[in-house]
């Protein structure tokens, strides 16, 4: 359970010469899917930004010893839970980071709010986990389900695409997305001319895509995830659908899929990321770092939630002068520092632990389009940080409500 | 597990007569004093984990039918009982019986199914109905689709004790454990069992000395899927939490290798098989991408090497019965 | 227009084809599983990852040798196979005195080991696979657009499973395997080499499995989990049709994707459990499956 790291220890030691640079020990886990589903927009990626947003915060600050140590929750919200105990309690962990699988974040986040610790969420989607079922211990930082809804729900519409049809997974998750994505369409004065809802884990979704094709909607709303997602934009490809003139829209889609699908199969879907790697001259010399240690990959929005969430936890931790043991004092600090990082840029934490920052939809780019390895998207439209997210009041959160 | 192994080894003797009491005692022992030495969340877990392949173990080792949908009992019986707690605001004890009841249910109707056929169309008809209820878990609002139903309130035992106390769970959950791990001796002692063990050896001859089978197969289906559902709701409350994790294929087949690799028809083996299993997947959890390939290997070493397992192969080296 | 139960009728001839090609695949699968019961009294549970396996495989040959979706046909499931037969002398052949249990277990194991052997090198995610060239396209056939790929799927499914059919019980080859089932020693006695021919079928049904594989390369994920999900439905298909005959299988396969294609239609949300439903309702009705023996 522990690949112990120690950190920039020797110089913190030799470097003391400043008697006002106080001694900082954190400990921060990683738990993430290494095995599983989302292997590949967490597990060891996540690993690889959080070394990285070690070194470079321990370079600037020498006094502060950071340990790492990851862990495997695969995908099991008992195994999760189980781990956030045993590394609270016994390895004196200060944070746990990333944590894909709403059902696990759940867990863990209960965990913290019981531990006193601090969880940072950059995995999961759960748009819950900053409403109803929020708590001061926990922060949600890359993404969420409502905004994946809103943003691509509420761009496309006003870039033409006001007749929807969804393809909805059905469970709680699939409801979820669509409802807000349905919301927001409907805001925007878009229409939604029908729907269908396939059960998790279908084979072959031809049935569900001729529904779809014979409804005439101008845009088709993939309200699910993983496996789903890939094999609906597959047949549809295979039955025209694209090219027929309807335009599919995924909610919940990662460059990792896209890659799965490659670019023949997956042009012209539109979705909604955070971050990208190509997207400036910084997250291109990030990639490039992050690449050195997995090799022919590309990191996800989720990869750079890590390294963002722990830069400014970190230097919370600094503020507070290493005074870290009490998980809501020091998440009422990161809440009370508008957040500077290279890869979101400047931003905030709301009360409700929901991190705000601008959001991008993105185009996958044709194969004549794409001139280099990982060359996906172009970018259609950016939502500014305001309009991103969930508005506060409307999250039901205890902590804004009371 | 060496405790139970070293004392036994040097007393041979006294050993084959009483060789399942003082085993028996050595686990009491060992699970009395342990939550002072190692993390009791995890013991607890173990228990509840130890428990359900026993009942897994009732049906495979005595009666010689493959279940290979367990995971609908234990899971369905875990979100009942966080339903339970959480939603009907139950009491503990009424929450586990809660979840009790719905697996004997289950247990009840799946059986009566799949007892109509035999050895491996057993085997795949109890995993297709598994299957079955695991969309029905996936799809019912209830259930909290990949969430699951977390913030379950550990509560107040007979609306008294405080089981949020690390302790007073541990001993709730021990004593399940070991109510649950007597009743399964007792029925395997029973005349009940006996006959159980003449069917798993010969059916057809056991029906033609005038015993329905097929009435005694059903009978020890549901007492195995009543008691994996107590091992559930018990998991539910200690954990906090009911997941998909617990109703779906993969965790039929762990209880599976639990029960292979600690030994199947033997009484303590499936104990060990769940410990030695979980302390396997926490510790293997840093190199998780090898858990499933290493599981798998585990699966076929058992079935070439000893089929036995690590408690009936120990067993048969000593000659004694565990 | 003509409606059904509210449904025009020209989507639902739309829809029936479409079912029959889903069939197909559960008749390719179940088939397989039918053939190595029938000659090693095994449930062979890594049929599904082995179905994952052709799926790899065909990609593994257009990405590092440059083979294409035809070629991959025929060499993948003879790759596939070969492990297979390797498969069948290295573990399988230890277990035939044993508990047919053993085999369902054993054969498990093996599945996991697949399966996570296939994550760690190739990530869950998935890999791309496009439909071949000259299969892109369609044409509208006045109810519905049919790819030509999926015309393509019901055809090459028909003539292999008919041609298995054909082989087992209309040819001396058949004849010889079909004796060796019931009566091995019997047939050994005749000169022929039983163990190597259980050895074949192993391969012949995981070949099976790889060529399926490949059918569904270009239309689904390919994926490390691909197979053990679908597996689990193929077992239900075998629980209906009952393992004894070959043509059982294959009915059934077809039928039952065609039930699960309408389900698609009238109720959505239950047309994944609907095959099981099936099942539930057969084993009340006929116990031994639709075209079994006892069992």
């Amino acid at each position: 359970m522990r690949k112990t790291l120690g950190l920039a220890a020797l110089a913190a030691v030799l470097a003391c010469g400043g008697a006002s640079a106080q001694q900082v020990n954190i400990k921060i886990g990683v738990l993430s899917d290494m095995s599983s589903l989302y292997a590949d927009i967490g597990g060891p990626g996540s690993v690889a930004a959080a070394k990285m947003a070690i070194a470079d915060f321990t370079k600037d600050n020498p006094n502060v010893k950071v340990e790492l140590i990851s862990g495997d929750h695969q995908n099991k919200p008992d195994i999760g839970s189980q781990i956030a105990n045993q590394w609270f309690d016994v390895d004196k962990v200060d944070l746990i980071i990333d944590t894909p699988n709403s059902g696990v974040a759940l867990a863990v986040s209960q965990v913290a709010s019981q531990k006193n610790k601090i969880f940072i969420v950059s995995g999961a989607a759960a748009s819950d986990l900053t409403g109803p079922k929020c708590n001061a211990n926990t922060i949600h930082w890359t993404y969420d389900t409502w905004m994946l809804a809103n943003g691509t729900g509420t761009a496309i519409v006003k870039t033409g695409g006001d007749t929807w049809f969804f393809l909805t997974s059905d469970y709680a998750f699939g409801h979820a997305l669509e409802r807000d994505t349905m919301a927001a369409v409907e805001k925007a004065g878009g229409k939604v001319v029908g729907k269908v809802r396939h059960p998790l884990n279908t084979n072959d979704f031809s049935s569900f895509l001729l529904q779809a094709q014979s409804s005439k909607a101008k845009v088709i709303g993939l309200a699910n995830a993983g496996g789903d997602t890939i094999n609906s934009i597959k047949q549809a490809a295979e039955f025209g659908i694209v090219k027929g003139g309807q335009s599919l829209a995924g909610l919940l889609v990662f460059a990792s899929d896209v890659a799965a699908l490659g670019l023949p199969t997956a042009q012209g879907l539109v979705l909604t990321e955070t971050w990208y790697w190509d997207m400036n001259d910084v997250n291109r010399a990030w990639t490039k770092r992050w690449q050195q240690e997995r090799q022919g990959k590309f990191p996800t929005m989720i990869h750079a939630g890590v390294y963002a969430g722990i830069t400014h936890y970190l230097k919370a931790a600094v503020a507070l002068k290493g005074n870290v043991s009490d998980g809501k004092a020091v998440v009422a600090q990161m809440k009370s520092m508008p957040t500077d990082d290279p890869l979101f840029g400047k931003g905030t934490i709301r009360a409700d632990g929901r991190k705000v920052h601008p959001a991008y939809l993105f185009e996958v780019k044709k194969p004549a389009e794409s001139k280099y390895p990982g060359d996906f998207y172009k970018v259609r439209a950016t939502i500014p940080a305001d309009e991103a997210f969930r508005p506060l009041k409307e999250g039901n959160c205890p902590l804004v409500t009371g | 597990m060496e405790r139970v192994v070293d004392p036994l080894a040097k007393k041979p003797s006294a050993l084959r007569a009483y060789s399942e009491t003082i085993a028996f005692v050595v686990m009491v022992v060992a699970l009395g004093v342990a939550p002072f030495f190692t993390y009791p969340l995890f013991l607890m877990q173990a228990m509840c984990f130890a428990l359900f392949a026993c009942a897994f173990n009732l049906l495979i080792g005595y009666v010689g039918l493959l279940s290979f949908g367990h995971a609908l009992y234990f899971g369905w019986a875990s979100y009942l009982s966080a339903y339970a707690a959480k939603v009907w605001g139950l009491t503990p004890e009424l929450a586990i019986l809660t979840g009790t009841a719905t697996a004997a249910i289950c247990g009840l109707l799946a059986g009566s199914l799949a007892i109509r056929r035999q050895g491996i169309y057993f085997a795949m008809i109890t995993l297709a109905l598994a299957q079955m209820m695991y969309f029905f878990a996936l799809q019912a609002k209830f259930t909290g689709g990949e969430d699951g139903i977390q913030a379950v309130p550990r509560g107040y035992l007979f609306g008294l004790i405080d089981l949020r106390n690390e302790m007073a769970m541990y001993a709730v959950v021990l004593v399940i454990f070991l109510a649950g791990f007597t009743f399964i001796y007792r029925i395997i002692h029973s005349p009940f069992g006996e006959v159980l063990k003449a069917i798993r050896e010969n059916e057809a001859r056991a029906t033609s000395l005038g015993y329905k089978t097929d009435r005694y197969k059903l009978v020890a289906f549901v007492l195995s899927a009543t008691l994996a559902g107590v091992a559930g709701a018990t998991k539910a409350i200690v954990l906090q939490l009911a997941s998909l994790t617990d109703v779906n294929w993969p965790m039929s087949g762990e209880v599976v290798l639990m029960t292979l690799v600690g030994g199947l028809g033997t009484i303590f083996g499936p104990m060990v098989g769940a410990f030695v299993i979980l302390v396997m997947q926490f510790k293997l959890a840093p190199i998780g991408e090898w858990v499933l390939v290493i599981q798998g290997a585990i699966f076929v070493a058992c079935v070439l090497l000893f089929r036995r397992g690590i408690v009936g192969e120990l067993a048969n080296k000593l000659r004694i019965r565990l | 227009m003509v409606e059904i139960f509210g449904i025009p009728s020209q989507a639902l001839f739309g829809q029936l084809l479409i079912g029959l090609i889903n069939g197909s695949f559960y008749a390719l699968l179940s088939l397989g599983l039918a053939v190595i019961f029938g000659m090693l009294n095994i449930i062979n549970f890594s049929h599904g990852a082995q179905y994952m396996m052709g799926a790899f495989a065909a990609y593994l040959l257009l990405q590092y040798s440059g083979l294409g979706y035809w070629p991959a046909l025929i060499i993948a499931p003879i790759l596939v196979g070969i492990t297979g037969v390797i498969v069948e002398r290295l573990f399988l052949q230890w277990l035939y005195k044993l508990d047919h249990l053993y085999g369902l277990l054993l054969t498990f194991g093996l599945a996991l080991i697949l399966e996570g052997v296939a994550r760690n090198y190739f990530g869950s995610a998935g890999l791309p696979y496009t439909v071949p060239e000259s299969l892109q396209g369609g044409r509208n056939l006045g109810f519905m657009f049919l790819p030509n790929y999926r015309a393509w799927v019901i055809v090459a499914s028909l003539a292999v499973c008919f041609g298995t059919w054909f082989v087992i019980e209309r040819t001396r080859l058949g004849a010889y395997l079909r004796a060796a089932t019931e009566n091995p020693t019997l047939v050994r006695a005749f000169g022929i080499n039983v163990p190597r021919m259980i050895t074949l079928t192993y391969g012949f049904g995981v070949a099976l499995a790889a060529f399926a594989g490949v059918m569904a390369a270009p239309i689904y994920n390919v994926s490390p989990q691909m197979g053990s999900e679908l597996i689990i439905v193929v077992f239900a298909v075998v629980v209906i049709g009952g393992m004894g005959s070959i043509l059982g299988a294959i009915l059934t396969g077809f039928g039952l994707g065609v039930i699960e294609g309408l389900t698609k239609v009238f109720f959505p949300e239950a047309s994944n459990t609907v095959i099981f439903v099936i099942m539930a309702i057969v084993l009340l009705v006929r116990p031994a499956g639709l075209f079994g023996r006892r069992g």
